[in-house]
């Protein structure tokens, strides 16, 4: 007889890898990817393969710099371009696009040591540094197909209209995605679509995106504010279903999930009613990121038969 | 008696929570058990449970009656060890165990006559005296893979009184049906245990909890327990939630009875005792023919494996004898398991003896058993969501690398039952259970310093 394998138990395993939960992730992204090229047009495309392609790379290049294993086969960095690039304005330049993803790989996520060890959201931290370098750039919006007529029609986003109180697109406009914004984020019925298959595929738990959407617009609807257009406009949705559900930058407890959605639509909605901002959530999300471990360590589960701790004091 | 119906079966009462859908492999389900013949020779350890190592009582050259007792201790926690075969007492030896411990074994060349011990007799079983004394006389151990004797459960605690006896008859791990045919083949003798039980020990119900992926077996005890004299409603069958680790002691007695076992403490704390099915139901056969535990029905299976079948093996049988009994190896095989694929050993050799406690040996072979690399934790939180016992494995991982023995005490990880549901769930493939064991280990030694 041959050697033997010997390990620990078990010795079987569940089919899922991390490669696969990434897979799954980017195929809940994809319709959202069709809805972009068809509302904004073709440059949408290119913005993606540019983000995406600027992440691997990033990936590869300081994995290699580093001296460490080369990762960008757990496709993890493909999800950082995808979600970068849907938060991106389709006019924006290919060059900042590629320095925002390299921003969030690099700094945000290889440094602090790779895959599950960035304290923030990467593609989120990335926005934010276009954001706060090229303010004009990132809001720079087009009206939705004015790529057919050639001419590029700057428009106003929804939240910044409603800012400014001029005319707002139509319910089934902001479903179907039809207006001014990030080329990710309008179209809200591919982005649900990709949410229902993460949830059945149980790649991610309903409780955050449910937990953050609900709670913005609630507080929305108490600040005077129509609530299923809170819902429907800026980032929230793309931001509730694949931003927040982030595994390395959420919690890992049940409770955890829903105090950190709640947390997450409340400074969204305070960001929307008081906020110089006309949208709040990559700022909500960042900042529930930083309280994670706080909320973890509330949250931890009770160990099987350890007696609950009573009023009078710690038990045992 | 009629179909079984839900409303008329015990619902569990309460609900453990983590668990994973493991895949269940009960290739064995519908094969009958095929007696073993005696193989040339048998290698009894003489520690097969949890407790004191018994001594040789026989020499080499000896010859020894099948069922005969060949060693025993003086302690209270242990149990004897007898001939599983007649024949010659051949050697006294040593053997290293897969758990790691090294003991003294009897070698017994087989006459290949199986002649029972004369002196054997059915013993006495009017009050729980009688039977404490009939388990320890019997060798029993917990058949379904602790080893923990028999006679040390059924001894009373006047401080603790049992109320319930919990039948463990889940069988969650995958692949293995050795449990599932002794509620088939032997219902009748399980039952007789139960009745036996419940005279004995004054518990005033028993539960026969069964996980739902087996409802041959549900159907059968239920009839056997319907039909017979079961008049003031005390039996059971309770179908099960087929999710593992539902066999486990601490997540069956919470689903079956409602009641979760405190830290440290064992189900008499909550009045509760647990007794694998095929235990009972070997208990009642010993209380009518006397024979000792000198055999054991194993579920042999894996994809290496010839003839996947359940077999019954004189205990000591080497594992090479019995696979061999089963039509050789299909094909090189790459790991040889001592249990299920959830919690069994992983051993070295096919030359070790089965135990009293086995109730499975796999044979996977070498495409099924490939090591999967591990590769870093990306926090899904599939670990925490499947412990059963509320723990956070990839964060007891972190915390034993920085050697944080004080916050490993404080989540509670002692209160692990390495069921392996965190690994299985992982799909970083992180090695979690063994992360969990050092956790235990750091915890213990933090304090007994």
């Amino acid at each position: 007889m041959n050697q033997l394998f010997v390990s620990p138990s078990p010795h079987i395993t569940d089919l899922d890898s991390t490669r696969g939960i990434m897979l799954d992730v980017i195929i809940a992204l994809l319709p959202a990817a069709v809805a972009a090229v068809w509302i904004f047009g073709p440059r949408s495309a290119l913005v993606i393969l540019v983000s995406v392609a600027a992440a691997v790379a990033a990936e590869y290049l300081s994995r290699k710099i580093m001296k460490r294993e080369n990762t960008i086969g757990d496709l993890s960095a493909v999800v950082t371009g995808l979600l970068l690039a849907y938060n991106l304005p389709s006019t924006i330049p290919l060059w900042m696009a590629a320095l925002g993803s390299g921003a969030a790989i690099v700094v945000v996520k290889q440094l602090f040591g790779g895959i599950g060890q960035n304290f923030l959201n990467p593609a989120l931290a990335g926005r934010i540094v276009l954001m706060c370098s090229f303010p004009a750039a990132m809001t720079n919006w087009i009206a939705p197909f004015a790529y057919r007529t050639g001419d590029a029609v700057t428009a106003a986003s929804p939240l910044a209209a409603a800012d400014a109180g001029s005319a707002l697109p139509s319910i089934s406009d902001m479903l179907l995605g039809v207006r001014a914004g990030c080329l990710g984020e309008t179209c809200v019925i591919a982005l649900v679509f990709g949410g229902l298959y993460l949830v059945l595929r149980r790649v991610i738990s309903p409780i955050i995106p449910v937990a953050y959407i609900a709670t913005t617009a609630l507080l929305m609807w108490l600040g005077g504010a129509d609530p299923l257009y809170q819902a429907l406009s800026g980032g929230l949705v793309l931001g509730a279903i694949f931003m927040a559900t982030d595994y390395t930058t959420s919690p890992l407890t049940w409770r955890g999930k829903l105090i950190f959605g709640v947390g997450c639509g409340a400074i969204t909605a305070l960001i929307r009613l008081f906020g110089s901002l006309p949208e709040g959530v990559s700022f909500s999300i960042v900042i529930m990121n930083l309280l994670v471990p706080y909320i973890e360590r509330l949250t931890a589960p009770k160990p099987f038969g350890r007696e609950k701790k009573t009023k009078g004091g710690a038990a045992k | 008696m009629g179909k079984l119906r839900l409303e008329e079966a015990l619902r569990p009462a309460g609900r453990s929570r983590g668990g994973v859908r493991v895949p269940h492999q009960k290739n064995t389900a519908t094969s009958q058990t095929v007696e073993m013949p005696p193989p040339e020779r048998v290698v009894l350890p003489m520690q097969q449970h949890i407790g004191a190592a018994c001594t040789p009582i026989v020499k080499p050259g000896e010859h020894v009656f099948l069922g005969q007792k060949i060693g025993d201790s003086g302690g209270f926690v242990s149990a004897p060890v007898h001939a599983s075969v007649s024949g010659t007492v051949k050697a006294v030896g040593e053997l290293l165990l897969p758990g790691g411990q090294r003991v003294k074994t009897v070698e017994i060349q087989s006459d290949g006559e199986m002649q029972p011990d004369p002196a054997i007799a059915p013993p006495k079983a009017e009050a729980l005296s009688d039977l404490i004394e009939a388990a320890r006389a019997s060798g029993l151990v917990g058949l379904g893979g602790a080893g923990f004797p028999a006679h040390v459960k059924l001894t009373p605690n006047p401080g603790k009184p049992i109320d319930t006896l919990i039948v463990n008859g889940a069988e969650c791990e995958p692949f293995i049906t050795s449990d599932h045919r002794e509620a088939l083949e032997n219902g009748a003798d399980v039952m007789d245990g139960v009745y036996t039980l419940l005279r004995l020990t004054g518990v005033q119900r028993v539960i026969i909890a069964i996980e739902d992926n087996k409802p041959d077996a549900i159907q059968a005890l239920y009839d056997i327990a319907a039909s017979q004299r079961d008049t003031k409603h005390q039996v059971f069958v309770m179908p099960m939630k087929s999710r593992y680790p539902m066999g486990a002691e601490k997540v069956l007695v919470q689903n079956a009875a409602g009641r979760e076992i405190p830290m440290g403490q064992l189900p008499a704390d909550v009045g509760c005792l647990v007794m694998n099915i095929t235990s009972v139901g070997f208990l009642a056969r010993y209380l009518k023919t006397g024979m000792p535990l000198v055999s054991k029905r194993i579920t042999v299976d894996g994809s290496a494996v010839g003839t996947p079948c359940n077999l019954r093996v004189p205990i000591g049988a080497s594992i090479a004898d019995v696979i061999a009994f089963c039509g050789g190896y299909r094909e090189e095989p790459g790991k040889i398991l001592m249990g299920g694929p959830m919690m069994g050993l992983a051993l070295v050799d096919d030359s070790l003896p089965v135990l009293k406690q086995n109730n499975a040996i796999l044979a996977l072979a070498q495409r099924d058993c490939k090591p999967e690399k591990a590769t870093a934790c990306i926090r899904c939180g599939r670990c925490v969501a499947a412990c059963p016992m509320g723990l956070m494995p990839t964060a007891a991982e972190r915390q034993v690398k920085t050697g944080d023995a004080s916050a490993l005490e404080k989540a509670g990880v002692s209160a692990c039952i390495e069921c392996g549901s965190c690994a299985f769930s992982c799909p970083a493939k992180r090695p979690l259970v063994q992360s969990m064991r050092l956790a235990k280990e750091m915890v213990r030694k933090a304090a007994s310093r």
